[in-house]
């Protein structure tokens, strides 16, 4: 194996790292915070990325049309949290069953709505290019979805530790009735969660969308991957997300070009083995 | 008091066999007896997952592997090895029961997401291996069986009789669940689901009872797995998808876990979604979407005991009516 | 949502012009009942919704009508699911007493049912491309009007090594037999004609990135034989070009890496690729041309290789049919006169049978070009009437292994 190989292979790691981040994260925010293992959000990145395809279609800038598309999604978060979702709180099994009638349904709808054919989405002009580096080509757009998830990990441990927002949030999920006791909107905090964990996975199937296009069975191939980034790098962690994130790129990339024949199971063999030794996932715990 | 009691209870029991014999002769047409007999099939599989579930309160995506893995035994044995139907059928219950125990050790050192998430895990690795082990499989084209058995000269490739077949088995096995939930084990399974640390205070090894009704899942999941392949008669990868496993868990949940006829019904809602109600209404999909958040909507528990609620506080009203009268 | 299935196909003839079909002819023939299965949900939904707006405008095309008898058509969502396409055709044989099947779609669905549907005496028109089911495991009901796998990917062989001039290949696939044969086939004609195929990927079905791939072609590769299927050519192809390799090593493809329904999504990247099909949508036979207008028309997209697959499909029946007066009960004789008739004029131009009932007829090697606003699969170079078998003997062939991963053998690829 030649220096390029590591090399190259290193950079797609990563950058496939920063997608799965921008993928992860609002699992992670949801999961974490108000314990709801969401399985529509495949379904919600799918949405995103359709609706950023619309967008584009529209002439919309690209950033403009992401910030479109997560506004959307977020809205439709919200809506489910209040209508469906507050109702089951500590029904793990019933927002298991609720959250994937969410996911059939919009599955369903984006494939009347936008057809069974891919679509794709233009990343800016400026990012369409590759870049040389040492001999071979990189595109552009990855790297820029790689620092575009670094930023994002930074804002959002940022919102969490440092603002009066996180904390609020951190007082109403540790201890509702006290939260309440002192004043904090536990109610509209919750849905802010979801709106915005909701619109993270909207917002990342656009970004994602250039590399990944629009096309029916996105959700169900995102999902298995979200749940694998959250349970290796720990629940209710965004940085534990983050790391979670890097680790599969990295496995994924080595693993399929070191070991091809097992590409089927690359992911999850060293799931199961890093729950074997840490059930509770390498950072953070799982609660039980 | 006692007598009508139990024959209170074993009416459900006597209605369900009635029903199954008779439903032969009430369908319009062999479509719908294959209809009833897949129905069964994913029934069985259902209320095997809900030993984990509905008892065990362990929420598990790895069933579809039960499924699957005694359907490629039955069928490699049979067709590729030239086994007879009998031994390749136990073969088959063999394997996929050591599987769940294999799986069981595994799994069962993590709880909640975890636990969900691990089993998820292996049961991709078994659809991966039925995929990418060609040699062994046959890929994603799957293998076929060229005939159902003729046990004791009664010729199980007509619909009728192989209806019968798989209903005979399916009462058996639901008898079985019946006993195994009233028994001193399962009662001990669901104390390790609702308060675990005291089961282990009181002495009981929480892990082994577990793993022990992974075992009885994993057996039980394997007979519908063996039923699968002499229905089908064909084998893919796709019979271990995760859409495969997340439907049957949809079945328990739906119908309502930790009863006998939960996931009875789940499995009939479901599969006549899929199989009939798609033949009329092409968003099907949407439909079966709508199903699942109406019933946790109003029936969050599962529509059997969600039902058994609105039963019994209609009686109340009805009583709380008719005592100042 | 209203019980329309039956009257789905009565419906959309309402077209203007056509309402007085929807009037019960007083002919003394009952109508031919069809059965279609295909695939309308799930991830292999733009295929089986192509195949339905090859069939529907057919029949549309034709009046509701083949050899003077209305049809009845009956179409089921099998899911893409091998058990549910089975469940689905149990429902249109046994339930809806249909005399002849369209569908399915995938190879693994075919395989489920073929057993079945041979037991029933039932005609699968199929448009999968499972190798087998037409050579060394062949079914008396089976008839293929588009290509199995590797019929296409053969003369592509020959072209790249002969034309092309392309000495060494990298070969990507879908990691499942529909890859594996169409790159056994490629393979084998390119290498015996002088190509080394030094290079073979697999990414798994649901791949999530391809970039991984991509950056392991090796340097020294002439070109990239690409043999995806759905969705996952287009995003492999897009990514290709993201990697900047775009421009530097040719893709060629299967008959399904860049189809035209892909196309427009592709853009203009996609101008000067090379692929190779049973059918382009700017083929010049007069049928044709009716039919791609019909699809632009109506669906406001070209015909790839499942709408017209279905749309040739219908007109090797309505042929048929018509040599036997309609007479679509007497199975045996439909399906000896499918597999020996000769229909010299389809939208992918004349096609007839072999004794497997696959079909021998034209491959295009097809260069994307823009055709007034639409960027077309142009076809640059035809090989005419086609076997399955190529042009090698065919007895030999059938003694030989099917086309997989292990045969034939890789003879260039350093381990």
């Amino acid at each position: 194996m030649s220096a390029q190989f590591w090399l190259i292979q290193t950079l797609n790691a990563v950058a496939m790292g920063g997608l799965l981040f921008l993928l992860a994260a609002g699992f992670s925010l949801i999961f974490g915070l108000m314990r709801v293992p969401n399985l529509a959000h495949g379904g919600f990145f799918m949405l995103g990325a359709y609706l950023g395809a619309t967008a584009l279609d529209e002439n919309l800038p690209f950033w403009l049309a992401a910030l479109a598309a997560a506004l959307g999604v977020g809205l439709l978060g919200a809506v489910l949290e209040r209508a469906l979702l507050r109702r089951l709180a500590g029904n793990e099994q019933g927002q298991v069953l609720a959250t994937l009638g969410v996911a059939f349904i919009i599955a369903d709808l984006c494939l009347m709505t936008w057809g069974g054919n891919p679509l794709s989405l233009s990343p800016p002009a400026w990012l369409m290019r590759a870049i040389a580096i040492g001999g071979f080509f990189f595109p552009a757009y990855r790297l820029a979805v790689l620092v575009l998830a670094v930023l994002l990990a930074v804002l959002l441990v940022a919102l969490m530790e440092k603002t009066r927002l996180g904390a609020m949030i951190r007082a109403g999920v540790d201890d509702r009735e006290m939260a309440e006791g002192v004043g904090i909107p536990v109610s509209r905090l919750f849905t802010t969660i979801f709106f915005l964990g909701a619109a993270l996975a909207g917002l990342g199937g656009v970004i994602g969308g250039p590399i990944l296009s629009a096309y029916p069975g996105l959700d169900t191939d995102m999902l298995p991957l979200a749940l694998i980034v959250v349970i290796l790098g720990g629940i209710g962690s965004i940085g534990g997300a983050f790391v979670g994130s890097m680790i599969i790129g990295f496995i994924y990339n080595f693993g399929i070009a070191l070991f091809p024949n097992f590409a089927y199971v690359i992911l999850f063999l060293p799931m199961i083995a890093a729950l074997l030794i840490k059930p509770e996932g390498l950072f953070g715990r799982v609660p039980q | 008091m006692s007598l009508r009691c139990s024959a209170a209870r074993s009416l459900p029991a006597l209605g369900l066999v009635l029903l199954l014999a008779v439903l032969p002769f009430i369908l319009p047409g062999p479509f719908y007896i294959a209809i009833a007999h897949q129905i069964l099939i994913y029934a069985l599989l259902a209320l095997s997952l809900d030993i984990l579930v509905g008892h065990g309160g362990m929420i598990s995506l790895a069933q579809a592997a039960f499924l699957g893995v005694p359907a490629y035994v039955y069928v490699g044995l049979s067709a590729r090895a030239g086994l007879s139907p009998l031994p390749a059928a136990l073969s088959a219950l063999a394997a996929g029961t050591a599987l769940a125990g294999l799986f069981g050790v595994l799994a069962l050192r993590a709880r909640g997401l975890g636990f969900l998430m691990i089993t998820l895990a292996l049961g991709q690795v078994v659809w991966g291996l039925a995929y990418r082990w060609v040699d062994l499989t046959g890929g994603d084209n799957g293998m076929r069986l060229s005939a159902r058995p003729r046990p004791f000269g009664l010729d199980l490739g007509r619909p009728i009789p192989f209806y019968y077949f798989v209903s005979v088995i399916f009462l058996a096995a639901l008898f079985f669940l019946r006993r195994f939930a009233r028994s001193a084990f399962g009662a001990s399974l669901r104390g390790t689901r609702d308060q675990p640390r005291r089961m282990a205070m009181l002495g009981h090894h929480v892990f082994r009872i577990r793993w022990l009704a992974f075992i009885y899942s994993g057996f039980l999941g394997s007979i519908a797995g063996v039923l699968f392949a002499l229905s089908f008669r064909f084998i893919s990868p796709q019979t271990m998808t995760l859409q495969q496993a997340a439907e049957v868990l949809l079945m328990v949940i739906l119908g309502g876990p930790g009863t006998l006829a939960g996931p009875l019904i789940g499995a009939v809602i479901i599969t006549l979604v899929k199989t009939v109600v798609s033949s009329y209404v092409a968003r099907w999909y949407t439909v079966l979407g709508l199903i699942f958040i109406g019933v946790e909507l109003f029936l969050p528990e599962g529509l059997v005991p969600g039902f058994a609620r609105l039963r019994r506080r209609l009686g109340a009203a009805l009583l709380a009516r008719r005592r100042p009268a | 949502m209203k019980i329309t299935r039956r009257n789905a196909l009565r419906l959309s003839l309402a077209a203007p012009g056509l309402a007085a079909l929807r009037r019960p002819a007083r002919a003394a023939q009952p109508p031919i009942r069809l059965g279609f299965l295909t695939v309308k949900t799930g991830p292999l939904a733009s295929g089986g919704i192509q195949m339905e707006q090859g069939l529907t405008l057919f029949l549309k095309e034709q009046g509701g009508k083949l050899a003077g008898r209305s049809v009845e058509l009956f179409t089921e969502d099998t899911g893409g699911v091998p058990a549910n396409a089975l469940t689905k055709a149990q429902a249109l044989v046994e339930r809806d007493k249909v005399d002849a099947v369209v569908g399915p779609l995938a190879a693994f669905e075919l395989l489920a049912i073929i057993g079945y549907t041979d037991r029933q005496k039932m005609p699968v028109l199929a448009v999968a491309a499972a190798e087998n089911i037409s050579q060394r495991t062949p079914s008396p009901w089976f008839l293929r009007c588009t290509s199995s796998s590797a019929q296409a990917s053969q003369p592509m062989g020959y072209y790249a090594a002969k034309t092309l001039g392309y000495r060494k290949v990298t070969m990507i696939a879908d990691d499942i037999t529909y890859g594996y044969e169409q790159c056994a086939g490629f393979m084998r004609v390119f290498e015996d004609n002088g190509g080394k195929v030094i290079q073979r990927l697999w990414p798994p079905l649901n791949a999530p990135d391809y970039g991984t791939y991509i950056a392991e072609i090796r340097p020294d590769a002439d070109a990239v034989f690409q043999a995806f299927a759905g969705a996952n050519g287009f995003r492999f192809t897009q990514q290709y070009f993201e990697y900047g390799l775009g421009g530097r090593k040719p893709i060629i493809a299967g008959m399904t890496g860049i189809d035209d329904s892909i196309l427009p999504q592709i853009g203009n990247i996609a101008l000067g690729l090379l692929s190779t099909c049973f059918y382009s949508p700017a083929l010049t036979y007069p049928s044709n041309k009716t039919f791609v207008a019909a699809m632009r028309k109506t669906y406001h997209a070209d015909p790839g290789y499942y709408s017209a697959g279905t749309y040739v499909t219908g007109q090797v029946l309505a042929a048929a049919l018509e040599k036997i007066g309609g007479k679509i009960e007497e199975r045996e004789l439909l399906m000896h006169t499918l597999r020996t008739s000769v229909v010299p004029e389809t939208a992918r131009g004349p096609v007839r049978f072999d004794q497997f009932g696959n079909v021998i007829g034209n491959v295009y090697i097809r260069k994307v070009e823009r055709v007034g606003s639409w960027l077309v699969n142009v076809p640059i170079h035809t090989f005419h009437d086609v076997s399955q078998f190529w042009t090698f003997n065919q007895a030999a062939f059938l003694k030989d292994p099917v086309y997989s991963k292990t045969w034939p053998p890789t003879r260039y690829i350093e381990h």
